[in-house]
């Protein structure tokens, strides 16, 4: 039967390119206005699903570091502290009132610059970035209620580095919290994906947003630790891997600056043996293939209760099966582009380890587009707690499967890693899901669901995962120089 | 012949575990009376060894300290109190005889102490409830958020204050549901470990508090990049804390470091957050 004739057979429905306009190149964003980068170097940026050159990004240094902080320095102490917080606070209104009304311009340069399906960045990207804002404008004249003493102050100037998993998400992130305390920003993007934050930044402009709260400095890695040195930021927040969360902080250690991480993981999703099955099994592929498992807080360990394994992963690939992979801008794809090159060949290398250490691979027999950088949904099964693929944050699609026999085995086999981010639990009865929900050692707890996230829910790790909250009234804190204090502060001890 | 007693002087130990070891190491090293070559005790000189073995009993002890109730924990921490008032002329002497304190500003030394205890108690049952929160979710989500302890804590008790200091950094990383490796002031050890002997009749199950007495700097580094120590208490480093911070930095420990004003945020510094998701429909 030709796939014609099959009335069942998806059609392809592409959303239209024809929204956005992707100029030739971009210029960073300081003090209010779009400049050339002093080195004069740009880079491109590519489309991952084809490979196809986007538009040309500039490579921001040293110098245009220090004019972004002397523009966010000038901004917060001119302007940005002086306005009252209810002034504030309509600012991030007029902001998340922007972005809806262009929120499918943002979903579609999202897809066409990072890889991920429309569908994702339609409905969960773009609409919970609008939503961390909104949420946000409300506390400005609030963040005495926050918890962080009576008269908590902003840090000053933050500077902040964000992923190129969930660009405009992560900025959403990190611009509202700051903007909403009373802090002025400087922000460098991650270097495969600047679209989002460089529209971000018209927003801005059309907000009447006052120059120098929020600057852009577009870059690469060395841009990024170029911001991490410079002695005029108050206070970082860093999203990303471990490795350079540590070395961030390693560089911040003498001067005892504030730090806010959310670095990597590696989830564990505990199934028990009386979960609802078939949710569960949705769960589990919402907890890996979502975003094409690039997700710091992925469900990339499946612990599933021995006596329902061969049943639970039967019905797992034949879910897979259905999984759609291909063209992100399709309305019907489930999985998208990996979004660079340098991160296939690691998901690549992992998995290898994966079959050389003995764990057994699976995948669907899907069609892979020719151009751009793609990897078919993997499951391995035979996996131990010392396999690299059980330990190693992948970063991809894929998803090592353990066993366990005892609700106590699987606790500890949750917990045996240094990353404590998230973790997930699949069980009808209560009291053993608060029990298991209190024994694991993350900052996220995904009970009969997985990969959820809110601008009023507090996200963030315990143990190598990183510090501080983001989201929620927790999220805040980190922010705010609280009114008892850490020495290196001033600040005045709440008295008993 | 003189009808003079002879005093019964203490032999000053570690207190690890619940018990009062010497160092492994066999070392000790003189505490004199203040301004003079008056030998006060010969506290115990703690090796990296010893550091270790506090270290794997704090480990050990921390279900059993934070699966207690938080109202059991308050009671315990209150009972810490109570035995401090018992001992009260001993801490007083001992203070005086390290530094150079009058009788009335070591009697206040010692009433602060034992009032810290008694505020820091209060809070165990209820820091959960200042500091957690229900969070209204854009979907058919019960969504909560509660502070959990992050595990085991090294403490660095200040250089200048025998009992102050100490209890300032104890009491907060206890209610949190912590267990403790503590490092006492180097010159002024003997309050330190006449605290162990409060602990050790306070119900505090064994392990939950270690303490070490010693040469600072050689210990510091050990307790700082340990792997299996989860958080720091360094308000009482007065210099090095850099150094402090980027041997943390090796397992992302979560640091405490404050001035001498007492707050809560100084027990949700050594807590984690943890939110916990749950679909709501019939």
């Amino acid at each position: 039967m030709s796939e014609n004739s099959n009335p069942f057979t998806y059609a392809p429905a592409p959303e239209s390119r024809e929204l956005v306009s992707i100029e030739s190149s971009y210029d960073l964003f300081i003090d209010g206005k779009f400049v050339a980068p002093k080195s004069k170097k740009r880079f491109p940026t590519i489309n991952p699903a084809t490979e196809e050159v986007l538009s040309k990004i500039s490579l921001g240094g040293k110098e245009d570091l220090d004019l972004a902080v002397k523009a966010a320095r000038r901004a917060y102490e001119r302007v940005w502290s002086k306005l009252p917080g209810k002034e504030r606070g309509k600012y991030l209104y007029r902001i998340a009132r922007l972005m809806q009304e262009r929120a499918r311009e943002f979903a579609v340069l999202e897809t066409l610059d990072n890889g991920k399906p429309i569908r994702e960045t339609r409905d969960t990207d773009i609409p919970l970035a609008i939503q961390h804002f909104f949420y946000h404008a409300g506390w400005a004249d609030k963040l005495e209620y926050a918890g962080a003493g009576s008269h908590p102050k902003p840090h000053g100037v933050v500077g902040q580095i964000i992923p190129w998993n969930f660009p405009l998400l992560m900025l959403a992130w990190k611009v509202a919290p700051a903007l909403a305390t009373g802090n002025t920003v400087v922000l460098k993007p991650a270097e495969t994906t600047s679209l989002t934050a460089l529209l971000f930044a018209q927003l801005c402009l059309d907000a009447g947003l006052p120059a120098g709260v929020v600057n852009i400095v577009t870059g690469d890695g060395s841009t990024g630790a170029s911001l991490v040195a410079h002695k005029g930021v108050d206070k970082f927040a860093f999203t990303g891997s471990t490795e350079v969360g540590k070395a961030i902080n390693r560089t911040l250690a003498a001067s005892a600056r504030p730090v806010t991480l959310e670095l990597g993981g590696k989830g564990a999703n505990i199934v028990f043996e009386d979960a609802a099955i078939d949710q569960a099994i949705e769960g589990i592929v919402q907890g890996i293939f979502f975003n094409q498992g690039h997700v710091c807080c992925a469900g990339s360990r499946l612990l599933i209760q021995e006596n329902i394994h061969d049943l639970f992963i039967e019905k797992l690939e034949r879910r897979i099966e259905e999984i759609r992979v291909g063209d992100p801008m399709d309305k019907n794809t489930d999985l998208g582009a990996i979004n660079s090159k340098e991160q296939l060949a690691k998901i690549i290398e992992l998995t290898q380890s994966g079959e050389v250490e003995g764990a057994k691979a699976w995948q669907p027999d899907c069609a892979l587009p020719s151009r751009g950088f793609w990897f078919r949904p993997t499951i391995f099964t035979n996996v131990t707690g010392a396999h690299r693929i059980a330990r190693e944050e992948i970063f991809g699609p894929v998803l090592s499967v353990l066993t366990f026999r005892t609700p106590q085995e699987a606790i500890e086999k949750a917990n045996n890693t240094p990353y404590g981010l998230a973790a997930g639990v699949w069980s009808e009865k209560g009291s053993r899901i608060l029990w298991a929900s209190r024994e694991l050692k993350a900052g996220v707890i995904w009970a009969n669901t997985y990969n959820k996230f809110d601008a009023a829910s507090p996200f963030g790790g315990y143990k190598e995962s990183g510090w501080g909250r983001e989201g929620g009234r927790h999220g805040l804190l980190p922010y705010l120089t609280h009114s008892s204090t850490p020495r290196v502060k001033s600040g005045k001890g709440v008295r008993r | 012949m003189s009808k003079e007693r002879i005093d019964v002087k203490k032999t000053y130990k570690l207190f690890i575990n619940g018990a009062f070891p010497r160092s492994e190491s066999g070392r000790s090293y003189p505490i004199y009376r203040k301004g003079s070559k008056v030998l006060l005790a010969q506290p115990a000189q703690a090796s990296r060894k010893d550091l270790r073995d506090a270290v794997r009993a704090a480990r050990e002890a921390r279900s059993k300290w934070y699966s207690a109730s938080a109202y059991n924990r308050s009671q315990i921490l209150y009972r810490l109190a109570e035995m401090m008032e018992g001992r009260r002329s001993q801490f007083v002497e001992e203070i005086m005889a390290q530094t150079s304190a009058s009788k009335s500003v070591a009697e206040k030394e010692v009433s602060e102490a034992i009032d810290l205890w008694v505020w820091y108690a209060g809070w165990c049952d209820k820091i959960g409830q200042i500091s957690g929160a229900n969070n209204p979710i854009n979907g058919p989500f019960y969504n909560f958020t509660s502070p959990e302890p992050v595990g085991v804590v090294g403490v660095f008790a200040a250089p200048d204050s025998p009992l102050l200091g100490l209890v300032r950094a104890m009491a907060p990383a206890l209610v949190g549901g912590n267990t403790l490796v503590v490092l006492a002031s180097e010159k002024h050890p003997l309050s330190a470990i006449t605290f162990g002997e409060v602990i050790a009749t306070s119900d505090v199950p064994a392990g939950v508090i270690n303490i070490l007495t010693g040469i600072r700097s050689e210990l510091s580094s050990w307790l700082a990049s340990h792997m299996e120590v989860d958080g720091l208490d360094i308000s009482g480093v007065k210099s090095g804390s850099g150094e402090i911070r980027a041997l943390a930095t090796e397992n992302l420990k979560r640091i405490a470091d404050f001035d001498s004003s007492t707050s809560p945020n100084r027990i949700l510094a050594l807590m984690d957050q943890k939110t916990i998701w749950h679909p709501i429909g019939i």
